[in-house]
């Protein structure tokens, strides 16, 4: 042989890959959880077998083998700095409390026996787009995240959609309505709160139903895609619905000054005013529409009213309407869920809210609910689904129609719009009483209001 | 005689652009330095007067006068520390010195304070006369800008200091040789021009939320108004303010409000184009 020492080395090579292919894997794949040892419990029904010198340090023979018990690594994004801290705050309140909730009850058992923990692993998005794609994927890669929970906002959780159906990973959104990011395609993405084409047409019913001679409506809502998609549905179907639409002009996000716009909305004279964006500018435009004394009928806007820090603008925040996703006093329960013939899950309002007052000192908002929701659904489709099996529990949330104390849940399956909530349905409060101690009420849906609406010109 | 109530919103808030703008074109004038800072400076101001009201209850007004005064020693001691060794390097120099202050600010107020947005929850009513409601927190604003341009004026041709502060600004060598000292004069015209900033903040907080973000806007739109009335020309900043208040205030009455920045900075282009020198004429 003329080259013995290539060929060798090619041998040898060859060899080496063949018996690391076959070796043992060492690491967990990026799909399979973190696995840990749970405390040694009694056995009742194994026996290990009995040896002639156990080792000091060794468990008693009567002792059972320990209980799997495995981490489920539950990745999301908080809005801890930026324009949308308020309601991200109080989300991130919310899904945590189930998390503690949900561990401290001794997890979720899956039909192999082991039984599923739940770990958060989160980081500050600062409210920005572009550090939401960047931190999912790193949840989804780097920190292998078992299952992903959407930032807050439409916008935001629509960028995190791409990374969790891009990564295989099942993303349960809340915080975040618009209707679009369901209609792309994705299999594992799975929506809790009402979808923004139904978001604000309640107020619209409300106004019809409360008085019949309004006629004209302005709308002026924030130049972001929840807003613009919430206001377009809106305008839409109060058009259908007879209205005049006057005014229907959007803002820039991170607007302060908002006398230009109320100028133009006086100037038309609207009979009601619908609209808002998020927290900051929805609570500032209510403050200047109040000092600048515009006499609408009807005030409604999004996101910001049923906040309970909302009441710090004072008497700028009486009669203004808001939309919510939950409030305490909705009325869902087990007998209510069992009249509707459909499976009840998880804690009652009262529970979910002594719970959260405990935990925070805080009355809970719908994002704070929203938050908790998320955790619950993913629960509940975990018990169904009796593994953490990505195909497994997304086939359990597809099926999933119960109700719970933030609502009807059921997702649209179809290919069109996967994951779009079908179910769930929205409130609307109105800030009341006297100065100085405002309170919410609900009026709307009549049947589960607790007080009649207030016309903000008497 | 409804676009009335557009042009009056607008040229009040076109006064507190104006003493915002004054700040940054009087340290032009007096240093040719561009003061990247200032936009965190006002974002101070607001938080200055923020934190004074809602710990110990102080007044606005109140807040706002140490706030300036705060200002002036702020501004004082950032020349000593960033500003006086790079004062007479190019101006790339002074640029990337007065950035540095600004990532500095922006990073402590973000650490400090975060971005969540605060607001002042402190009311004047507001009057009404015709298709006309104008917020007390925004008139008393503009009263306060025009007293503080007034006291401006009065300082810089009346008082000797003041015409330290000129001298240096149309010749240092010859008001060095005259026996001014220009190093602390200098100081002094930066601490004035943050003082400016700083109490532009304080106004803005009475009526707008704010974050430590927020000065960013002003710093930007006081650049325009510093272009449009002239570089280094404090009462042309003044007229720059009214003028851009006003543009402000009427475009939304004829187009959407998001066309303001648009136009905005169509203008800044124009201007500097066509007069760069500003409308007002630029510091003689």
């Amino acid at each position: 042989m003329k080259r013995p020492f290539p060929l060798l080395f090619s041998i040898l090579i060859i060899a080496s890959l063949l018996l690391a292919a076959c070796a043992p894997q060492a690491t967990p794949t990026p799909e399979q959880p973190v696995v840990t040892q749970a405390p040694a419990q009694p056995a009742v029904t194994e026996q290990p077998p009995p040896t002639e010198q156990p080792a000091p340090t060794e468990p008693p023979p009567t002792e059972k083998p320990a209980a799997k018990e495995v981490v489920a690594l539950i990745g999301f994004t908080a809005s801890q700095t930026g324009n949308l801290n308020v309601e991200s705050t109080r989300q991130i309140n919310g899904l945590n409390l189930w998390m503690k909730t949900v561990n401290d009850a001794g997890g979720v058992k899956l039909s192999d026996g082991s039984v599923v923990k739940f770990e958060a692993k989160f980081y500050d998005d600062e409210s920005n787009k572009d550090r939401v794609q960047e931190l999912y994927t790193r949840l989804a890669t780097e920190d292998n995240a078992t299952f992903l929970i959407s930032p807050y906002s439409s916008g935001l959780a629509d960028a995190a959609a791409v990374i969790a159906e891009q990564y295989g990973k099942i993303m349960i959104t809340t915080g975040a309505a618009s209707d679009s990011t369901y209609k792309k395609g994705y299999t594992l993405v799975f929506q809790s709160y009402t979808p923004a084409s139904k978001y604000l047409t309640g107020a619209a019913d409300l106004l019809a139903a409360t008085d019949p001679s309004v006629k004209k409506i302005a709308i002026a809502h924030e130049n972001d895609k929840f807003s613009t998609d919430v206001c377009t549905a809106l305008k839409d179907y109060a058009e259908a619905k007879g209205y005049e639409v006057v005014l229907f002009e959007g803002y820039d996000t991170g607007t302060t000054d908002f006398a230009p716009l109320i100028n133009k909305i006086q100037g038309l004279a609207p009979d009601a005013i619908m609209g808002g964006g998020h927290f900051q500018d929805g609570s500032t435009l209510a403050k200047q529409i109040f000092e600048k004394k515009v006499p609408a009928k009807f005030i409604s806007l999004l996101v910001a009213p049923p906040e309970p820090s909302f009441a710090e603008i004072g008497d700028a925040a009486l009669s203004i309407i808001g939309p919510s996703q939950w409030e305490p006093l909705a009325k869902f329960s087990a007998e209510s869920a069992q009249a509707a013939g459909v499976d009840w899950f998880g804690p009652s309002s009262q529970e979910f809210t002594d719970a959260y007052m405990a935990a925070y000192t805080e009355e809970p908002s719908y994002h704070a609910a929203g938050g908790y929701i998320a955790g619950l659904l993913l629960q509940k489709a975990i018990e169904q689904a009796g593994s953490l099996d990505i195909e497994a529990v997304k086939s359990a949330l597809d099926s999933l129609d119960l109700l719970t104390f933030f609502g009807a849940i059921k997702f649209d399956t179809s290919a069109e719009a996967h994951g779009l909530q079908l179910g769930h349905s929205m409130v609307y409060i109105q800030w009341q009483g006297e100065s100085g101690s405002l309170k919410k009420q609900v009026v709307w849906p009549k049947e589960g209001s607790s007080a009649e609406l207030l016309d903000p010109r008497k | 005689m409804e676009i009335l109530a557009f042009v009056v919103d607008g040229l009040l808030l076109g006064f507190v652009y104006g003493i915002a703008a004054m700040g940054l074109t009087l340290i032009w004038g007096v240093m040719n330095v561009i003061n990247l800072s200032h936009g965190p400076i006002i974002a101070l101001g607001s938080f200055g007067v923020y934190l004074l009201f809602t710990s110990i209850g102080m007044n606005p007004y109140l807040a706002l006068v140490l706030v300036a005064i705060a200002g002036l020693l702020v501004g004082m001691l950032v020349y000593a520390i960033a500003i006086h060794r790079v004062i007479n390097a190019p101006h790339l120099s002074t640029l990337l010195a007065t950035f540095s202050i600004n990532m500095i600010i922006i990073g402590l107020g973000t650490a400090l304070f975060t971005t969540t947005p605060r607001t002042v929850n402190y009311s004047l009513g507001s009057l009404t006369a015709g298709p006309v409601t104008v917020l007390g927190t925004r008139l008393v604003a503009a009263l306060a800008a025009t007293l503080v341009t007034g006291l401006l004026y009065l300082f810089l041709y009346r008082t000797t200091l003041g015409k330290y502060v000129r001298a240096v600004a149309n010749n240092r060598s010859a008001a060095e040789l005259m026996g001014i000292p220009s190093s602390r004069i200098l100081a002094f015209s930066f601490g004035l021009g943050t003082m400016l900033a700083a109490i532009a903040g304080g106004l803005i907080a009475t009526f707008f939320p704010f974050t430590i973000l927020s000065g960013g806007v002003y710093e930007l739109k006081s650049f325009v108004i510093c272009v449009l009335g002239g570089l280094g020309n404090p009462l042309g900043a003044l007229a720059g303010g009214l003028v851009l208040g006003a543009i402000e205030g009427i475009i939304p009455k004829f187009l959407p409000t998001t066309w303001v920045p648009v136009l905005e900075f169509l203008l800044f282009i124009i201007i500097l184009l066509v007069r760069p020198s500003g409308l007002f004429g630029a510091k003689k």
